[in-house]
């Protein structure tokens, strides 16, 4: 079944955030010669020996899986940026650093296709690591400081950790924005009794007067 | 803060974006991310769907005839790649569309602006869910219950509306990023605009950006 991943755990599945993020493009040096690829989309190559080439993610991954290619990791994901990186996410507790929008997925799927592409694989990966878990969290902790707002911005959050803090917030704001307008927003308590947990957000009755049912 | 990927191509690679957020591949992923993250329908995409559609069928032809014709494996594999990934993003579009149709059908059908946001075909499917769904539940349950509250929509001939009709919960907050350069949104709940620049991810109530997705705003 094409891609319908439950919304009440997260609103993407961690293989359909993978998907959007396949399409960034990484650079690769490819050891054999091809003509240049047509494809839906996109158009990329031709392909020389030993000419560096940018393509998606997910052609760099199939090629190297074949022995077409090497796959130079980007920039972003040498030691010496890491390692600053992490120290700026440390110190400054109540911003994000700049990271590639895709750099969870980007990096995971380069670890799994082309370790013999990455000097010093385990340090990139224990930073990264680190990283990731210094950020989710300052997530976490900043949110504890939610006041009730109608919006909130996060400068440079990434996708997997959007899509992973996301019911969360939504959940959190909905509170908030319930609380400051109470006659604008459904009743949820009404509804939660009588409807299971699962079908609750599925089934919402409008706001309208309801004829109350006798209650078991 | 630190703006440091220490890549130097991101300017590069802001205007390849903007060349490859031209690909209808491109285009299909966007409306199917927005499709998804939204909780109402969103308007159908008709002339991205059907050029997709030919694209695909045509690649698909393409592919077909480069078997035939013995070209190399690797490069036959490598195209059908792309079909399956084109392929994948065009059937979960219509896939969660249809989800919600089959939520809020009712909802729907009732509703002008939201029902003029279908294509032919999910209309004809809306209207055959509605049938089957009257007639499913006149048999097993309302034709049972005492005259005034056999009706689908409604608890009792006293309710005032349609109050059985599930609706789509558009009190909800959504997760954004902003398209172009600069995005400036006007909150409900203070007079100072909330600025969104390229690399901000604000979660907003819907209602907010409901008119500017897929011009401003792109949802994640």
């Amino acid at each position: 079944m094409a891609g319908q991943s439950d919304p009440h755990v997260s609103l993407f599945s961690p293989p359909e955030v993978e998907f959007m993020a396949e399409d960034e493009l990484v650079e690769i040096v490819p050891n054999m010669r091809m003509d240049p690829l047509n494809f839906i989309c996109g158009d990329f190559g031709p392909f020389y020996p030993q000419i560096p080439v940018k393509v998606p993610l997910w052609l760099a991954a199939a090629l190297k899986k074949r022995g077409k290619c090497t796959i130079r990791p980007p920039q972003w994901m040498s030691i010496e940026n890491l390692t600053k990186v992490l120290e700026g996410e440390r110190e400054d507790r109540g911003t994000f650093q700049a990271v590639p929008f895709h750099y969870i997925e980007i990096s995971r799927l380069l670890f799994d296709h082309a370790r013999d592409d990455i000097p010093d694989i385990y340090m990139v990966r224990s930073l990264i690591e680190d990283i990731r878990d210094v950020r989710l969290h300052k997530v976490e902790t900043n949110l504890e400081k939610f006041s009730a707002t109608s919006a909130v911005k996060i400068a440079h959050l990434s996708a997997m950790e959007v899509n992973v803090v996301r019911p969360f917030v939504v959940r959190a704001l909905q509170a908030f924005y319930k609380h400051d307008n109470p006659v604008l927003m459904v009743d949820l308590d009404s509804v939660s009794d009588r409807q299971s947990h699962v079908t609750r957000q599925r089934q919402m009755p409008n706001n309208a007067q309801k004829q109350p049912l006798k209650r078991r | 803060m630190a703006e440091d990927i220490g890549d130097g191509s991101t300017a590069e690679m802001d205007d390849y974006e903007t060349l490859m957020s031209t690909t209808d591949a491109e285009l299909l992923k966007t409306a199917w991310r927005n499709e998804k993250a939204a909780p109402e329908i969103l308007q159908f995409q008709a002339q991205l769907v059907k050029r997709a559609k030919e694209q695909i069928q045509l690649m698909e032809e393409t592919v077909e005839e480069y078997e035939e014709s013995g070209m190399d494996p690797l490069t036959v594999s490598l195209y059908q790649m792309d079909l399956d990934r084109a392929h994948f993003l065009l059937r979960s579009y219509l896939r969660v569309r249809l989800q919600k149709l089959e939520k809020y059908m009712f909802y729907i059908w009732k509703n002008e602006s939201l029902w003029s946001r279908l294509s032919d075909p999910e209309k004809m499917f809306v209207q055959r869910c509605i049938d089957d769904m009257e007639k499913h539940l006149q048999e097993t349950v309302l034709s049972k219950l005492p005259d005034n509250y056999q009706s689908v929509r409604r608890q009792s001939v006293i309710s005032e509306e349609d109050d059985m009709v599930p609706e789509p919960q558009l009190d909800t907050f959504i997760a954004c990023k902003a398209r172009n350069r600069f995005v400036s949104l006007r909150l409900a709940d203070s007079e100072r605009p909330l600025e969104m620049e390229r690399h901000d991810v604000s979660f907003v109530l819907y209602k907010v950006i409901e008119d500017k997705i897929g011009a401003d705003i792109d949802l994640v």
